[in-house]
């Protein structure tokens, strides 16, 4: 197979509008949203990332994800906590053996500006730490320059410095501008091996939006019906109520079906997210709306 | 379901997938009905005469049923030639009284209201509509409704500006417009006949079909409601003889009918040698063109969109799928895939995608012509889905390796059905396209704009979409070539069949 990533699919993007639209109609009600809030909760990287992070806040953030609300029966656990490198340690640690996963960005995020050398040994130093998930970001200047190939090789070269950990291949859909774009960028990430495709950091506006989303979910499609294979797909920034959960959910469903529909397919980078899913869940168990004060705000 | 469908095959030979799916999860979708009890319908509906609902004369009532259930809704009036001779007269009679002589802005002011009651009353409305015809309420909800006040609303400007519309010709307004319109979408072809004639200062006999008339009569209280001078509109109900005896009439000036190509052809018969000016809107087969360089994705919609829309009974349903050799493979099995999520049953349920086929009859035509294209020797491909037991209902069908002289491509069907061609070159194409005695739409999908216009100007029909399908706006006209009939509805072009100049 020869690749040409000149040739992606082209993309329309009122139609790609229309799709969406169309997924926002359909009605989630009772057994259906119960099991769709709580999957949504299991999918969730939550995930701190500032300068102003410190191991305190880190290890707050890890209890949360480990007890997002205990006195709700039958809550899941979060999928993962992402963090930066230096917290990876920290992390595991806290994390001991709940089963939820330590992310750890890398490849001087969120810029990606930096030297390939920098870039490997930023993520060999996560993965070394015990990071079971690497969530990269590409070099969007070298992607928009048009040098396809540089950032092919980047994602390659990264995914073997992961070893044993899953690559998340963050796109920042916010800064290529088109949909045609995104789509090319997917499919360059795909093919060069990541687990999963990303759509933002988080630090640029717009961040995850459904038609970005719908996009890439596309491109895993097209890749899964050619090889078999299934990739991973993250939205990342601006998912914080349930109500936009439950409608990526059904974007999830209609586009790649039930196989998809688990933490290993499927992961919402987000930190406000998980409080609404908990509201919601509570009020399905309890009848009532909580009082946000009854919620741990870690 | 989705894609394991097609891919059992592949995954057998490659089992490179990485982890462990979660096969067990379970996500269906919870029925969500909308809710009929603010859907007010009366037992009995009279004809609506003048301003006021009155007895037939033929004293003869028959039943309107919910074909996704084949419960009787209401008893409805069958109006006989001495009814139509009722209404004619009435609207003779407002035409010279009252409407002919009001000011052009005065009659806006009518037709405006109407659109806004229209939009107070959507949510009885599109129930009402999902119940008679039995299309999905995310249909009626988020379309026909909508769009039937957007029509109302759209000619309502245009009532005082019809000299700037057709500058130096004095346009003048005809008298009595007699207007049949069909069961596919009842209410918006009653906004999209009734609204330009009283904007251009006719008086309207209306005819809804047999089997929808259910939410015309709701717009017969709507205009009643309005204060509108009593014999503007008259909206009567019953079969073709009762729109026989409308075409007929001597006192009507104009005919508008919207229906099949046979009933078309009858009435410009019985029409010959009068004065009576006419347009028609007449079946459809509309070519759905993918070429290679498409954005495939969005094509598959647009292609599901173009044909399964109101379970397929839309005159420019796109019903001839033409996809290059080089996508064909891919496009085909997408289009399966899409196919499977798509969810047919109740039509009140949100989540419906497919309502139930119009009336019993319609139904079978619909199954015969899967006989016949079976038997044709085509491939046929269902989606898994499971029917309902009661009421009418149709699973979402393709025929795969259609030909030219195949009778599933040559004849309309009104129905979910879609046949796939392919095509190698854009000759080939536009070609097989045109040859057909319909024209009424067409669809083509490619990502070059050069192609695009090509096409525009070489494929015989009165609407072309370019990737996406089914759109529609009061503001644009609509309306066919050869025998998908002639006139244009919508738009400024959609004021001039209601003029003399």
């Amino acid at each position: 197979m020869t690749l040409d990533f000149n040739h992606s699919p082209t993309i329309d993007q009122v139609g790609i509008e229309e799709r969406v639209a169309r997924f926002n109609t359909r009605s989630i009600k009772k057994q259906t949203k119960v099991s769709g809030l709580k999957l949504a909760l299991n999918m969730i990287d939550l995930t701190t990332l500032e300068g102003k992070d410190t191991e305190g806040k880190v290890k707050q953030l890890c209890m949360k994800a480990m007890h997002p609300a205990d006195d709700i029966i039958g809550l899941p656990t979060v999928a993962a906590v992402c963090v930066y490198p230096s917290y990876v340690s920290i992390a595991k640690k806290t994390l001991g053996k709940s089963g939820v996963k330590v992310a750890s960005v890398s490849t001087a995020f969120p810029s990606g500006n930096s030297t390939r050398e920098i870039k490997l040994s930023d993520t060999k130093f996560a993965v070394d730490n015990g990071a079971d998930e690497i969530d990269m970001v590409i070099s969007r200047g070298e992607f928009l320059k048009g040098n396809y190939n540089f950032v092919f090789d980047e994602i390659a070269a990264i995914k073997q410095a992961c070893g044993k950990a899953r690559l998340k291949v963050i796109l920042e859909t916010g800064e290529l501008s088109t949909l045609d774009n995104i789509r090319k960028a997917s499919d360059i990430a795909i093919y060069a091996g990541a687990d999963f495709i990303k759509t933002s950091t988080g630090k640029i506006q717009p961040a995850a939006t459904m038609p970005v989303t719908l996009v890439m979910l596309e491109a895993i499609k097209d890749y899964y019906l050619k090889t078999g294979v299934m990739i991973g797909m993250k939205p990342a920034g601006g998912i914080s109520t349930a109500k936009q959960a439950l409608q990526y959910l059904v974007m999830l469903y209609e586009t790649l079906g039930p196989k998809w529909m688990s933490n290993e397919w499927f992961r919402f980078g987000a930190s406000s997210l998980a409080n609404d899913l908990v509201l919601q869940l509570a009020k399905e168990q309890k009848g009532v709306y909580y009082s946000k004060d009854y919620i741990s705000i870690d | 379901m989705h894609l394991e469908v097609q891919n059992k095959k592949l995954n057998k030979t490659m089992s490179i997938t990485k982890g462990t799916p979660n096969t067990d999860f379970n996500w269906e979708y919870a029925p969500a009905p909308e809710a009929k009890d603010h859907a007010k319908l009366k037992k009995q509906y009279d004809l609506f005469i003048n301003g006021e609902f009155v007895k037939p004369n033929s004293k003869k009532y028959y039943n309107t049923i919910n074909p996704s259930n084949e419960e009787v809704l209401a008893q409805v009036a069958e109006a006989n030639e001495k009814d139509v001779d009722l209404a004619v007269t009435a609207a003779r009679n407002a035409y010279e009284k009252y409407w002919k002589k009001m000011p052009a802005k005065e009659r806006a002011k009518y037709i405006f209201r109407i659109a806004r009651v229209i939009q107070e009353r959507s949510r009885e409305l599109a129930v009402i509509e999902s119940l008679n015809g039995g299309k999905p309420i995310r249909e009626s909800r988020d379309f026909d409704i909508p769009t039937a006040a957007n029509h109302f609303f759209y000619y309502a400007g245009w009532a005082d500006k019809l000299e700037y519309a057709f500058p130096n010709r004095h346009p003048q307004s005809l008298g009595v417009a007699a207007q049949i319109i069909p069961w596919n979408f009842p209410l918006l072809m009653a906004a999209w006949k009734i609204a330009p004639a009283l904007a251009t200062g006719n008086t309207v006999v209306l005819k809804p079909a047999e089997s929808t008339p259910l939410t015309a009569l709701k717009l017969a209280e709507i205009i009643q409601d309005c204060d509108l001078p009593p014999g503007v509109v008259n909206i009567i109900t019953g079969f073709g003889n009762t729109g026989a005896a409308m075409v007929k009439h001597p006192n009507v000036n104009k005919i508008a009918f919207t229906g099949s190509t046979d009933v078309g052809k009858i009435i410009q018969k019985s029409i010959a040698g009068t004065t009576k000016k006419i347009t028609l809107e007449l079946g459809g087969k509309a070519a759905n063109i993918v070429f290679e360089d498409a954005p495939i994705n969005q094509a598959v919609e647009g292609i599901i969109n173009g044909i399964f829309f109101n379970q397929g009974h839309v005159c420019c349903a796109g019903s001839r799928l033409f996809v290059q050799e080089g996508v064909a493979e891919e496009v085909i099995s997408k289009l399966k895939a899409r196919m499977e999520t798509l969810i047919v049953g109740d039509p009140l349920d949100k989540n419906t995608d497919l309502g139930a086929i119009n009336s019993k009859e319609q139904l079978e035509k619909i199954q015969s012509f899967l006989k016949i294209g079976v038997n044709e020797g085509l491939e046929m491909y269902q989606s898994s889905c499971s029917l309902p037991k009661k009421g009418f209902f149709c699973k979402p069908t393709l025929f795969i390796g259609a030909a030219q002289s195949n009778r599933v491509v040559q004849e309309e069907i009104f129905g979910p059905v879609l046949t796939i061609q392919t095509f190698r070159t854009i000759e080939e194409v536009i070609e097989k396209a045109n040859n057909i005695p319909y024209g009424l739409s067409a669809g083509v999908w490619t990502d070059k704009g050069s192609k695009i216009f090509n096409l525009t100007s070489k494929l015989r029909a009165g609407v072309i979409w370019a990737n996406t399908y089914n759109k529609f706006d009061p503001t644009s006209p609509f309306g066919g070539y050869k025998e998908s009939g002639f006139g244009r509805e919508g738009g400024l072009h959609g004021l001039m069949p209601y003029l003399k100049f």
